[in-house]
């Protein structure tokens, strides 16, 4: 394990992401949690290809969805408007209203992309499943759904489930609010959700942070995700520090 | 805010996107409604004010909360334990269509060709109680309450409390028991907009709100 993760610039930390990447984004939708200067630094470095697994595929910047009044939002649409995403495996693709459609349900509705919507449930414990190292698992979400066809059904104790598969990416890109040089992190509020269980699901994970500090500064015991998940950190300018504004640019 | 009356007092609750957000506005002072949102929180409390609106606090359906006692956080992973695992009472979801075997359809509408399962799934199978909170009719006045859904399905028999803006109906192995009808509504009338049957309940009252 490296023990010197920090990354000088937000160019430097996506250069090597190739085309054609699997690619996690965290973030449950709205501007927490999303990392905006990762996702800036992709579209100018270009790789295309690009497979996205993340929660939703832009409702903040369709809909306003998790932002303040006021606040442009960066989200997953920019890379979709840019051409370098292929496929999405998402719970959300598009907002709830037909009026105010992502950028990515344009784009596969003119078969630009294609889609793979999975259960939240289900997308979680399949990249907890790649992380720990477990093939597949079954569960009982989406038991006469579409979300069946074509899987393995099991009866355990009179219940069916179906059988899911583990889903790894080459890269994850997560926001967590404070870093130590060795890549433990601690996240803020409701900024967490999917940070940890792709950090852990992807072989490169790159952590755009607030703070970075030395080893010993973090409190051991609030760490969330180990520096053994985080192989780059890379830090926000500082004028979007502070509780408030955070998704700000 | 009939839907308030069925969360007990304790009890850990999940409101779903739409509708069912409402319906934390109407409950009973010196009740405690412990609320599970899918994007890693437990105990949330009211929305907060504009201009105090903090990005890393929100619920699952995007909204800014205030900071309250008690609150905790979890990553996404553990949300979905919570559900799954059988640790949340009840869910309070929308439908789009619901049939009389308890069917839930509430993530795609087929003409558009895109749809959000988002948790709505794992909630299906994974609450102890799933209560649907819904229009009686849609806009154009077709009913929702159907034989069969036509739309596809986010769980299969997983409903068991229909809550409308008319009628309050009970989903039982032998179908649908109407028990409750909005003032002003009769039972015939609430079943002219059903598709489903309805079975009368002997004691149908007025809904209470």
């Amino acid at each position: 394990m490296s023990t010197n993760k920090v990354c000088a610039t937000f160019r430097e930390a996506v250069a090597d992401l190739f085309d054609g990447a699997v690619l996690m984004i965290g973030g449950f939708g709205g501007v927490g949690g999303m990392p905006h200067y990762l996702l800036l630094a992709l579209r100018e470095q270009g790789a295309r290809d690009l497979t996205i697994i993340s929660n939703t595929m832009g409702i903040a910047s369709a809909m306003g969805f998790g932002t303040p009044k006021g606040v442009r939002p960066v989200d997953v649409s920019i890379l979709v408007e840019n051409g370098q995403v292929r496929k999405a495996i998402t719970t959300f693709p598009t907002s709830p209203s037909p009026s105010r459609p992502t950028a990515f349900e344009l784009a596969y509705r003119r078969g630009q992309v294609e889609l793979e919507t999975v259960p939240q449930g289900t997308l979680t414990e399949r990249m907890r499943a790649a992380g720990a190292g477990i093939a597949a698992f079954y569960t009982p979400t989406g038991v006469g759904t579409v979300v069946e066809q074509g899987k393995e059904k099991r009866v355990f104790d009179g219940r069916e489930y179906i059988l899911e598969c583990a889903l790894k990416s080459d890269f994850a890109l997560i926001r967590a609010r404070q870093a130590d040089t060795l890549g433990n992190l601690v996240y803020r509020g409701t900024s967490r959700n999917f940070a940890p269980i792709m950090a852990m699901a992807a072989r490169v994970t790159i952590a755009e942070v607030d703070y970075i500090v030395q080893p010993g500064e973090l409190d051991p015991e609030a760490v969330v995700t180990t520096g053994i998940f985080v192989k780059r950190i890379v830090k926000r300018p500082s004028h979007t520090g502070g509780y408030q504004g955070m998704g700000a640019l | 805010m009939r839907v308030a009356r069925e969360l007990p007092d304790g009890a850990v609750v999940n409101l779903g996107i739409g509708l069912p957000t409402l319906v934390s506005q109407f409950i009973p002072e010196g009740r405690q409604i412990i609320y599970h949102g899918e994007n890693g929180i437990l105990g949330y409390g009211p929305m907060a004010e504009e201009g105090e609106e903090d990005v890393d606090l929100t619920n699952a359906g995007g909204q800014f909360l205030k900071r309250v006692p008690g609150m905790a956080f979890s990553h996404s992973a553990d949300a979905f334990d919570m559900i799954r695992g059988g640790h949340v009472d009840i869910a309070v979801l929308g439908a789009l269509q619901v049939s009389e075997r308890g069917d839930l359809a509430n993530w795609m509408i087929p003409e558009r060709g895109v749809g959000n399962i988002g948790g709505g799934m794992d909630l299906a199978v994974g609450a102890r109680k799933v209560i649907t909170a819904m229009e009686h009719t849609t806009r154009e006045g077709r009913p929702k309450i159907v034989h069969r859904c036509t739309y596809p399905l986010t769980g299969q028999g997983c409903v068991k409390l229909i809550v409308t803006d008319l009628a309050v109906i009970d989903v039982t192995a032998e179908g649908l028991v109407l028990r409750e009808v909005a003032p002003g509504w009769t039972a015939a009338e609430v079943q002219e907009l059903t598709e489903a049957r309805l079975m009368v309940a002997r004691d149908v009252s007025e809904m209470r709100l």
